[in-house]
């Protein structure tokens, strides 16, 4: 189905024209930088969701708004772009976190700091918010590629970026956090690579050889050497994702990097793993995918109650917050994996309200750590009467991601448990002790904090500017409406879960007894 | 004997909503309305904000007495009626509308919960009078009850669990209310995280239901259930029972109870009387159509049951804070209905009879108890009391009332509901068996324990010398008594007080003995041949009394006409045991918390030096030698552009090689 109009190149071209907008801004116009930024970021949601009205929900199973153009054709590489629902949930997750991460950094004053503390400002305003708009198109890209190439490309190219959002904007050990961060994903990828060859050798090759329709179901290779294709992507998709055991440079990059470059990182691009395990080994991939799954069943598991365990355990807010996700994507890892349709909805409406929930959680947390100085929890307490509107804030952040039902994540939480239950009962029982650890970090993180007599020298902060709720508004409204109203996001990714299995060659599973009602449907 | 059983629920069959039950959602929404409008509000809505609150409460209740009319209007057999709402959640193979099942069950539960509410409500207008965040207290109130409202009139396990979740998240900020004191944090957090354990139960629970059934709506699971295997209905029914023990504080999940306390009073009153505790026992009579199939899941209920009602009557002897005794007489209670609803269908109807009536007296004997706090500068040592009787007159009377109630003496209506369940434990299993000797007995006994302490918290309280000095040689003699001014609370508190004392007195005999409580209930409960217990009646009744009479007695003579030691004697080994709730906290410690912990801590340890650890190890190693990691720690931003570029001219290189 070709679009009419080249929507997602606008949608990738435009933050790109902009970031170079803002870097090549004359002198005196340069404290615009900004305020530009911001208004090309809003441009830039304004064309998502008008591009996403010409979306078709009722046949979200398919990539629409489709562009195919000849590439590097001697090797195979197209740029092809299209997106399912799942993709265009991801896109529109993209663009509704720039901006609010744009305006979040707002500060004018200080510059750099030696106290460990992401705070940016002064004149390398410019180039931060220059390349919080390459990131952009580059997530955008990323979640549109249907040429496996391209997207092995963009896979590596979006480390750019962020490599120098940690490394030049961080806190106090944002080196040594920017360097691992890009030698665990320069390790991914190389492997990654390594697939991705292989991938063109044993597919249909010609000057199409790498998109991804062309590959799905045409791959003539051995039942090994599958295995060993899917494992390079699955390990690259891993890190990335992050799995437990190759989690373990995002709490370092969490606490050295600004609080806006987290909410990118884990809110949308390390979905990038997920999405990639999603949308390319399990299509790609069939018999290694299934015959993988037992084991990244478990290891999904294991991320679950030691992300949950681990973030219990920590002292500094943000390293917290970068646990509670590598528990989190065990949730979305487990749901792809598990194989039904419902847990695989699940996984990726999971995928868009972690990006909401997680995002919330790590804004209003450099809220607070900009007022107190310190990111040790231990150095907070008695916050609530002091800034309510902050603590609120917190706590409805913290309460979506222990999936209280009314907020969105529970629905998709729940359909992975669910979901997982029918193929796997004891993976879902172990699973669902994710819940209690998730109680404990978050309300224990709340009375250390919030709760408790108030210190002399935290009695005079201010609380939520303007500003500031204008960021967490958008993100808790959202979490809310897809909390009581899932529906809209729900059929973006249902017709896709579908397509998946069908790719797969798993059955879905159906109850022991049958319904009574035989159409399928509760009601 | 086997039950006769007739009209099981799903048979019913389900009319659709119209007229007045379509209005049936406003019920949710006008107490959540007023959550959002004085959350959202903040300071501006401070002035009017708590009138606001009693608004948006008592508006739900003339909702729900006009919804109640419509019912009453409608035959027996067309009161299960069903509202559809939207779709919710629309997965695929997961297809789920939002729903309001509205049928007697929940309709006992909402007037219950609309009318206590509110009064609680009103009383708090008062109580709170002095506390700078009045407002956001009503909001959670208003919150609270919207939780229950949905958690009742769900027609859905999965609709149930917002609710259920959602009073969870209430009580978790009613209980944390005043957290600028750390323990009232802590406590809030315990009641959360227990309340979570139980949760988890639920949520395995709605995956077995939809695993097997391929629906998780009342409809469809009640229809099939006869369909499924014991084994399964077994496990749903444990499962769901791990959740309600969370909800109700139930062996083993009770803990968070007596810490809950540190909310402010009239938050303990709604936890008790009207919403969260009693969710349990809604849940096991729910569904009653899965543990019919499951008659070992049902006799668990019943044990779980009967544990608990000694537990909390052993526990509430020995507390001398008033309200950490009146915590623990509610999981006595609440053990009582547990019991009850682990009858089976002969207990069913008695469960809940009971958990209404207590839902009078216990809301009525709380804000009693808060009362006697407002009098008393907010001690809460029933040591330091005594004598209040001719100062507190109207507090003296109605809470007086409330503990001939809960006593059952008759005609109080604790009377009437509570020997059904002592009547039918007697009954239970057909009557044959070690069951109804064993349950029936527990359920005796217990009687007396609740006796003892009731008239133990009474006469401490009202009774007896004053064990506190006026300040102007009035009360003590003892120097060191407490100057105290002990005064009547404000009709804004009395009122209530007086309404639910009434409620305490009557309302058992008006519902009880005429049988209109057991009928209205039927078109969910199902009609029940009454069994003949193993021993008679009127034999069962007059050893309850004696009992009874025997616990005043002790009380009275322990607490009334000898003078109450100000500090607690030492005590036997049960009574110390039960000081310390029956060393709940201190098992929980050793298997839970401290295991937790160790592993949390070792985990963390593990984690920076063996996992991270070996990736440093494979880092170094791949590096050749230290110092070039270190250099590149030193940020030569060239040296990752060119190595980046190196990959580039690979991959480039790699792909040629294959193309030629």
């Amino acid at each position: 189905m070709p679009a009419t109009f080249p929507w997602l190149t606008t949608l990738i071209v435009v933050p790109l024209v902009g970031a170079a907008l803002v870097w090549a801004l004359p002198g005196a116009a340069r404290r615009f930088a900004r305020p530009v930024a911001i208004g090309v970021a809003l441009l830039e949601l304004v064309l998502a969701v008008v591009a996403a009205l010409s979306f078709d929900t009722s046949a979200a199973g398919t990539h629409q708004l489709t562009e195919t153009h000849a590439w590097i054709p001697s090797f195979g590489v197209s740029y092809a772009v299209g997106i399912d629902g799942v993709g265009l949930a991801l896109v529109l997750l993209s663009v509704l976190l720039t901006p609010l991460v744009l305006i979040a950094a707002w500060r004018e004053h200080p510059d750099v700091h030696d106290d460990g503390l992401p705070v940016i400002g002064g004149s390398r305003i410019r180039t931060y918010v220059a390349l919080v708009l390459v990131l952009e198109s580059f997530m955008v890209a990323v979640f549109s590629a249907r040429d496996v190439f391209l997207f092995y490309v963009l896979f590596e190219a979006m480390l750019i970026p962020v490599y120098f959002m940690i490394g030049s904007f961080g806190g106090l050990q944002r080196r040594y956090a920017a360097v691992k961060f890009l030698l665990f994903s320069l390790a991914g990828g190389l492997i990654m690579l390594a697939g991705v060859i292989t991938l063109y050798v044993h597919g249909p090759q010609g000057p199409q050889g790498f998109l991804v329709d062309n590959l799905v179901g045409h791959l003539d290779m051995s039942v090994s050497t599958e295995r060993l294709v899917f494992l390079a992507f699955f390990i690259a998709f891993a890190i990335k994702a992050p799995m437990w055991p190759v989690h373990t440079w995002l709490p370092d990059t969490a606490e050295a990097a600004p609080v806006g470059t987290s909410v990118l990182l884990v809110g949308v691009l390390d979905k990038v793993g997920t999405f990639g395990m999603l949308t390319l080994c399990l299509p790609l991939f069939p018999e290694a995918s299934r015959w993988a799954a037992p084991v990244i069943v478990v290891l999904a598991v294991i991320s679950i109650l030691y992300g949950g365990l681990l973030a219990i355990g920590q002292e500094n807010l943000l390293r917290l917050i970068a646990y509670t996700s590598v528990s989190h994507f065990g949730f979305i890892v487990l749901g792809i994996f598990a194989f039904t349709s419902v847990s695989v909805q699940g996984a990726s409406l999971y995928m868009l309200n972690h990006g909401l929930s997680t995002g919330a959680l790590f804004l209003v947390a450099g809220f607070l750590i900009a007022r107190t100085g310190s990111a040790r929890i231990a150095d907070h307490g008695g916050l609530q009467k002091v800034v309510p509107v902050l603590a609120g804030t917190f706590l409805v952040a913290g309460l979506s991601a222990l999936s209280l039902p009314g907020l969105s994540t529970f629905v998709s939480e729940f359909l992975v448990l669910v979901g997982t239950f029918g193929a796997h009962k004891a993976a879902a029982v172990v699973a669902a002790f994710g819940v209690v650890l998730a109680a404990l970090y978050i309300l224990l993180t709340y009375q250390r904090a919030f709760t408790g007599p108030t210190p002399e020298r935290l009695s005079t902060l201010p609380d939520l500017s303007v500003r500031e709720r204008w960021v967490v508004g958008p993100l808790i409204a959202a979490m809310l409406v897809l909390g009581f109203y899932p529906a809209p996001a729900l059929d973006l990714v249902r017709d896709p879960a579908t397509v998946t299995l069908q790719q797969v060659g798993v059955a879905d599973v159906t109850p022991t007894l049958a319904s009574p009602s035989d159409d399928g449907s509760n009601q | 004997m086997t039950t006769a059983l007739l009209l099981p629920t799903a048979m019913a069959g389900v009319t659709e909503a119209t007229g007045a039950f379509s209005a049936a959602w406003l019920l949710v929404a006008l107490p959540m309305l007023g959550a959002a409008v004085l959350l959202l509000g903040g300071a501006r809505t401070d002035r009017w904000g708590h009138w606001f609150g009693v608004l948006a409460s008592a508006s739900a209740f003339v909702v729900a007495a006009v919804v109640w009319v419509a019912m009453l209007g409608l035959p027996a057999d067309e009161r299960v009626v069903d509202l559809h709402l939207f779709s919710w959640i629309p997965a695929g193979a997961f297809s789920l509308d939002a729903g309001m099942r509205i049928d007697p069950l929940s309709m006992s539960f909402v007037l219950l919960v609309t009318f206590v509410g509110t009064l609680i409500h009103v009383y708090s207008v008062a109580y709170m009078a002095h506390d700078t965040s009045r407002r956001r207290f009503f909001a959670y109130l208003n919150l609270f009850v919207a939780a229950m409202l949905l958690l009742v009139l769900a027609d859905s396990y999965v609709l149930l669990f917002v609710g259920w979740e959602g009073v969870g998240l209430a009580s978790y900020l009613l209980i944390g209310f005043w957290n600028h004191e750390t323990p009232n944090a802590v406590a809030a957090k315990k009641a959360f995280v227990a309340n979570r354990v139980g949760d988890l139960g639920l949520i395995v629970a709605i995956a077995l239901i939809f695993a097997t059934f391929g629906a998780t709506d009342f409809v469809t699971v009640f229809g099939a259930s006869g369909g499924a295997g014991e084994g399964v209905l077994t496990a749903i029914g444990l499962l769901l029972l791990l959740g309600a023990t969370g909800k109700s504080a139930q062996f083993p999940l009770q803990s968070w109870l007596g810490d809950a306390m540190a909310g402010p009073t009239p938050v303990s009153a709604l936890i008790h009387a009207a919403t969260m505790v009693t969710a349990g026992v809604y849940l096991v009579v729910r569904s009653g159509p899965v543990f019919d199939g499951a008659p070992t899941a049902l006799l668990v209920v019943a044990i779980v049951g009967a544990i608990t009602l000694l537990f909390g009557a052993i526990v509430a002897s020995a507390k001398d804070d008033i309200k950490k005794s009146l915590a623990g007489s509610t999981m006595s209670q609440i053990g009582y209905m547990m019991l009850g609803a682990g009858l089976g269908p002969i207990g069913y109807a008695f469960a809940i009879f009971h958990l209404l009536t207590h839902g009078f007296f216990k809301a009525g004997m709380f804000l009693g108890a808060g009362s006697v706090m407002h009098g008393m500068d907010d001690t809460v040592d029933m040591r330091r009391y005594g004598g209040l009787a001719t100062l507190m007159k109207i507090t003296w009377v109605t809470f007086g009332f409330g503990w001939l109630a809960i006593m059952g003496v008759p005609p109080f209506s604790g009377f009437w509901s509570k020997d059904k369940i002592i009547e039918s434990s007697f009954a239970m299993n057909g009557g044959e068996g070690w069951q109804p000797w064993v349950f029936g007995l527990v359920a005796l006994i217990g009687a007396g324990i609740t006796a003892f302490y009731m008239s133990r918290m009474f006469f401490m309280t009202f009774h007896g010398k004053a064990r506190w000095s006026d300040g102007h040689g009035g009360g003590a003699t003892d120097p060191d008594a407490p100057v105290r001014h002990p005064h009547e609370s404000p009709g804004l508190m009395t009122w209530p007080m007086i309404i639910l004392a009434v409620g305490s007195a009557g309302l058992g005999g008006l519902l009880g003995p005429t049988g209109i409580f057991t009928s209205w209930l039927e078109p969910v409960t199902g009609h029940v041949e009454e069994h003949e217990p193993v021993l008679s009646v009127p034999v069962i009744s007059v050893v309850t009394l004696v009992l009874v009479a025997i616990g005043i007695a002790l009380a009275w003579r322990q607490y009334w006409s000898a003078p109450v030691a100000v500090v607690p004697p030492r005590g036997s080994l049960l009574t110390r045991a039960a000081r310390q709730d029956l060393y709940q906290d201190q098992v929980n410690d050793a298997l839970l918390v401290l295991p937790g912990q160790v592993a949390t801590r070792s985990l963390v340890y593990g984690d920076r030096t063996v996992v991270d650890g070996s990736f440093a190890g494979l880092a170094r190693a791949v590096m050749g030698t230290g110092s070039v990691l270190r250099r590149l720690q030193n940020g030569y931003v060239r040296s990752y552009a060119a190595t980046m570029l190196a990959g580039v001219v690979a991959l480039v290189a790699i792909v040629l090689a294959f193309r030629i």
